[in-house]
């Protein structure tokens, strides 16, 4: 009869069914658990499939901040005008993910779920010190993405809790939100490195504020607090950003494998930095 | 499991376990070959259908899924004899060898050009990213894709 697949219609509907059924495969979109269950051939006790529960699929102007719900798959970012207006640093990651079958699947939620170093939402979320709200049949609790995300597939999700959404303050007002991946080809990659920005220039020409995080270069984004201390005051140009390569050399720990040598994706660290110039 | 949903305009009743590829549901239960079970992990784009008018690759959707959908194959893209401007396209430009990825590529284009009816080569070849063809380069496939649109526009006719 093949193995039960349930649609809960709202999170209470989730409780009761999560409740009898603790073992089951948990997915929104499928397109990193129906996957990872076919490659390795396993078949769960239960499936329970996140896409018709409403209450994942708020967008909500809190006004200093915006909550984007985790159901919203990868299309709706991208055509969500408050996203767009208030952080349109993660349209140009998502815009760039997947290939458009892929998008119409693939949600926040899930990307945040997999916590793959190569997520490509990661980054921007890092940028925008993105709160995730976490709830449970108990209760709701939002935690920082940086203690949110715990290592390759690993996350802070108890058993029986959902993402619920993430929060942010807008950041409409930062004159660079940047964003590039390098893979072995264009699309449908996933990244060998990948760097998100914000960065605010004063008046002036110098760097007012900056935000810099780094994907598919270690165990989880990377962010060096020693390289947004160097980079304050300084103009941005190429001096400037090669100045501070050595910084972000002793922060990563990029992979070997068949796809790239670790040189080439520290070469990568490097170089993605000096981007920021060309592009603006 | 009992599911209804609406297949190429038709409406559909059938028990079928829960837990099945919804490729297999329509390919081996409703005998409808367009949709392609090629790398099965979401990679290659042959087994592209439209649910609710958006391209969803059917190896990644469980039958239950389907309960409610309007679903789209190959097959319903022209409900009579005459071929859908893309398909005419497609014969056209020469953008059909072996034939095994055409369907998909024809449903995302279709998808492109449903959210984007006037795209530029780039913004085609984008719209095509998901689906992979080993045989014609892509070339023709993006000039029949284009082809479609200019005439789409000439003619009048809309997606
Ligand atoms: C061909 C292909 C190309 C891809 N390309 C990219 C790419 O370029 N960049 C990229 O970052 N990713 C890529 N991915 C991976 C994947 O599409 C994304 O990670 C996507 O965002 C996952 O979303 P989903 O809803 O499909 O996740 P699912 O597979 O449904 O779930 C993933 C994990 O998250 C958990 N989860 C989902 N929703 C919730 C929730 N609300 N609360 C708690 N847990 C939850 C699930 O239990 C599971 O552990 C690709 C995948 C495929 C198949």
């Amino acid at each position: 009869m093949g193995t039960e697949v349930f649609l809960p219609q709202s999170l209470p509907e989730f409780w009761d069914v999560h409740g009898s059924h603790p073992d089951a495969a948990i997915y929104h979109g499928g397109t990193d658990v129906l996957v990872r269950l076919k490659e390795t051939g396993r078949t769960p006790p239960a499936y329970i499939c996140l896409e018709r529960i409403p209450e994942l699929q708020a967008v909500q102007d809190c006004g200093e901040t915006l909550f984007v719900g985790a159901g919203l798959t990868h299309a709706q970012i991208l055509i969500e005008p408050n996203i767009a207006t208030h952080w349109p640093l993660l349209p140009r990651a998502v815009a760039v993910l997947g290939s458009p079958p892929i998008r119409h699947t693939g949600t926040l939620g899930g990307n945040l779920g997999t916590a793959s170093p190569a997520g490509d939402t990661l980054p921007p979320l890092y940028c925008l010190q993105a709160e995730v709200h976490v709830v449970s049949a108990s209760g709701r609790r939002s935690l920082d993405i940086r203690d949110f995300i715990l290592g390759p597939g690993h996350t802070a999700l108890q058993p029986g809790e959902l993402i619920l959404g993430v929060q942010a303050p807008k950041a409409g007002d930062w004159g660079i939100p940047h964003f590039e991946k390098v893979g072995s080809r264009q699309a449908m990659t996933c990244s060998l490195a990948s760097l998100a920005a914000l960065i605010k220039i004063a008046p002036g020409g110098c760097i007012q504020d900056i935000r810099l995080a780094w994907g598919s270069l270690g165990p989880t984004v990377i962010c060096s607090k020693a390289i947004h201390r160097k980079a304050l005051g300084k103009p941005l140009n190429i001096q400037t950003l090669n100045s501070l390569a050595d910084l972000i050399q002793e922060k990563i720990s990029p992979i070997d494998d068949q796809r790239a040598s670790i040189h080439y994706r520290r070469q990568l660290a490097q170089n993605l930095m000096l981007r920021l110039v060309s592009d603006y | 499991m009992h599911i209804e949903f609406t297949l190429n305009e038709q409406q559909m009743s059938l028990d079928v376990p829960a837990d099945r590829p919804v490729v297999r549901v329509l390919r081996e239960d409703k005998g409808l070959t367009s949709v392609k079970e090629c790398c099965g992990l979401g990679e290659c784009g042959g087994c592209t259908i439209l649910v609710d008018g958006q391209s969803r690759l059917s190896c990644l959707m469980l039958a239950a899924q389907l309960q409610g959908r309007r679903i789209m194959t190959l097959e319903g893209l022209s409900t009579s004899e005459k071929l859908h401007p893309l398909q005419e396209a497609f014969v056209r430009h020469g953008a059909v060898q072996c034939g095994y990825c055409t369907p998909g590529m024809v449903l995302a284009a279709c998808d492109l050009l449903q959210r984007n009816p006037h795209p530029d080569r780039q913004e085609i070849k984008a719209g095509l990213a998901g689906n992979i063809c080993r045989c014609t380069g892509y070339q023709k496939i993006v000039d029949a894709v284009d082809a479609a649109c200019t005439t789409d526009k000439d003619s009048g006719r809309g997606y």
